[in-house]
């Protein structure tokens, strides 16, 4: 099932199958490696629609709640 | 030649800039340290060599400001070291293919190599580098590996003016790893189980809080006990010297001017005014100490990687005084010294963010010069009257916050930051960074006080001081409710801030108008130091606007405290 990485539930890993932007948007997360087919573990979403927690490859990166709505992925 | 050192943000390349170059610069654990081209020499052979140490970067492809920046200046560079996280090799060789479209020879530095072991990473360097075409050294630039190889292979490099589509280069980097990278499975080490408790809600606010009491704490501690037992007994021996002087030169100008005003027949190193009393005793007694303090504990806190948790942990509060959570690493270094923090605010992306930021810092955020002062004068009433002080400007900093970005139109653009892992900080790049900033306060501050207290001499002594005291006195005594006196400290302020707390010592002022001159001596305008660098980062126009808020929150706030206090 496809949801958002801003409601994946904290310590679950899961697979970027899309990224709803555009080739800015898309650039910007691949800075980070952060591109269809990866799999990342969410650690944590901090409160007020603070930013999303990640880990891909090792390292930590903190992602907008914005964002992170456009980020879909597959819990595996 | 020119060599340019290109890579990603936080890969290490300032470090092995000072590696090659034997040039200092600050450099620590998080992104966008290094917002300025540093240049040096390195001698390569019989000849010097111009190394260019280029602002972080992910791709070649202008989309902002930097990245146009980084592309022009590889057209004027004959070579391209590319510094390349080791820990990270697939998203650091996007920028190398690209490097690699760009007909200039390039070589690879696989730095953070000593990191690679112990997480769990083998890479095959002779395999990368014949897949790459290029040469390919693992360095640790921190403890020097590997530095005189890369130095060694640099005639080596060889252009390629490949021309790939993003798809390709992804595939080509995705063959490349899966041939030359294993990964072994392995335990979590501590460290990156602090990494996790440190940016999750409900165990990493209370730590950034403790950490946050712990380095206020710190900085007092060994800021007062080094006053106490080291230099308070430094500037007694210096004592029979001073008075002999001041016997020597007898009643006058010259006297007024070197040795100051004695109290009850003694020199007062604090109020006495003079430009070998007080104009010594100030930079190197009252504040040098707190200056030390303070960037001991930064240092560490810059090179753990620590901050961008933090920034990542307020980020939500930060949004709503519109900036995003990076916008406390300014804040945090204007508590050393508003340069470097008006400077930092070029790691904000937008021109709003940098106006507000900036502001911000320049109105609330004393320096550490300032407050070391302010300790000395308000410390004596404990801590009550230091708290009535810091929660003002706390409060003004979040209030204007709000009203400014309710008042400017603007997007926040939404956070997207690397949060670095976690390092044990290297002592001897920890020792040259404290000496390095030390050594630029010490050059910076004793003269501008030496100046500073000399001025204050010459303005007293011509009646300049009087004059301005009467035009402003409406203002400063009936709403803020100073003496007169106190617009001395003011002049004064523009020039050195911790200068002009000190003026305010002999004033004999109360505790509530001692609170109420150091806020407005925070708020009122920057120091002229300060203010060059906003002026250069900001425009006119703006830098203008930003003044004028200055001027106004200060009257505001000082009449305010004036009517509750």
């Amino acid at each position: 099932m496809e949801i958002s990485l801003l409601q994946v539930e904290s310590g679950k890993t899961v697979r970027i199958t899309r990224l709803k932007g555009g080739i800015g948007f898309q650039r910007k997360l691949a800075s980070l490696n952060i591109r269809v087919g990866k799999t990342v573990r969410k650690i944590t979403k901090q409160p007020l629609r603070g930013p999303v927690v990640i880990e891909i490859d090792n390292t930590q990166i903190a992602i907008g709640a914005g964002m992170a709505m456009r980020i879909f992925v597959e819990v595996k | 030649m020119k060599i340019l050192l290109v890579g990603n943000q936080n890969v290490g390349k300032s470090t092995l800039f000072s590696r090659l170059t034997g040039v200092n610069v600050i450099t620590s654990n998080y992104p966008g340290t290094t917002v300025e081209f540093k240049e040096g020499k390195m001698k390569l052979g019989r000849e010097m060599a111009q190394v260019i140490d280029v602002p972080g970067t992910y791709n070649l492809e202008p989309t902002s400001k930097a990245e146009e920046v980084a592309t022009r200046m590889l057209k004027e560079g004959d070579i391209v070291i590319n510094v390349v996280d080791a820990t990270n090799l697939e998203r650091n060789l996007y920028l190398t293919f690209q490097l690699m479209e760009k007909n200039i020879p390039v070589i690879v530095a696989l730095n953070f190599w000593n990191e690679t072991r112990h997480k769990g990473i083998d890479i095959d360097v002779k395999k990368l580098e014949e897949l790459l075409k290029v040469p390919v050294i693992p360095t640790t630039a921190v403890t020097g590996e590997g530095i005189k190889e890369l130095i060694s292979r640099l005639n080596d490099a060889v252009p390629h003016s490949y021309r790939n589509s993003d798809k390709e280069r992804w595939t080509r980097i995705g063959e490349i790893i899966k041939q030359t990278q294993k990964l072994r499975q392995k335990d979590h080490t501590l460290l990156e189980r602090i990494e996790d408790l440190t940016i999750k809600p409900l165990t990493g606010i209370p730590i950034a809080i403790m950490v946050l009491f712990l380095i206020f704490e710190l900085v007092r501690f060994i800021g007062e006990n080094m006053i106490t037992y080291i230099f308070e007994p430094l500037f007694e021996l210096y004592t029979p010297l001073a008075m002999g002087l001041s016997n020597y030169l007898g009643p006058g100008v010259v006297h007024d001017i070197l040795i100051g005003t004695l109290i009850g027949g003694e020199i007062d190193y604090v109020q006495s005014m003079g430009v070998l009393t007080t104009g010594l005793f100030v930079p190197i007694a009252m504040v040098l100490p707190y200056i030390l303090a303070f960037y001991l504990i930064l240092g560490i806190l810059e090179d753990t990687g620590y901050l961008p948790r933090v920034a990542t942990l307020v980020d939500n509060i930060m949004h709503k005084i519109g900036m995003h959570g990076m916008a406390i690493i300014p804040m945090i270094l204007g508590l050393g010294c508003n340069v470097p923090g008006a400077l930092s605010t070029r790691i904000l992306e937008t021109k709003r963010q940098r106006f507000i930021a900036a502001t911000l810092m320049a109105i609330t955020v004393p320096c550490m010069a300032q407050i070391a002062m302010i300790f000395g004068l308000l410390g004596r009433y404990g801590i009550e009257a230091l708290g009535i002080l810091f929660g003002t400007l706390f409060m003004v900093w979040v209030v204007l916050g709000f009203v400014l970005s309710r008042v400017m139109k603007g997007e926040i653009p939404e956070t997207f930051i690397e949060l670095p892992n976690y390092r044990t900080p290297c002592m001897s790049c920890m020792n040259k960074k404290l000496l390095m900033r030390m050594r630029s306060f010490l050059k910076e501050a004793i003269p501008f006080v030496l100046l500073g207290v000399f001025i204050v001499n010459i303005l007293y002594i011509s009646g300049i001081i009087g004059f301005i005291s009467d035009i402003t006195a409406p203002i400063i005594v009936n709403i803020i409710g100073l003496p007169k006196e106190a617009v001395a400290s003011l002049v004064i302020g523009f020039l050195r801030k911790d200068v002009a707390v000190g003026m305010l010592l002999p004033l004999g002022l109360t505790m509530k108008q001692l609170i109420i001159a150091s806020a407005i001596l925070t708020m009122y305008f920057p120091c002229v130091a300060t203010f060059v660098v906003m002026f250069k980062e900001l425009g006119m126009r703006d830098m203008m606007k930003s003044s004028l808020i200055m001027i106004s929150m200060a009257v505001i706030v000082g009449g305010l405290l004036n009517l509750i206090l």
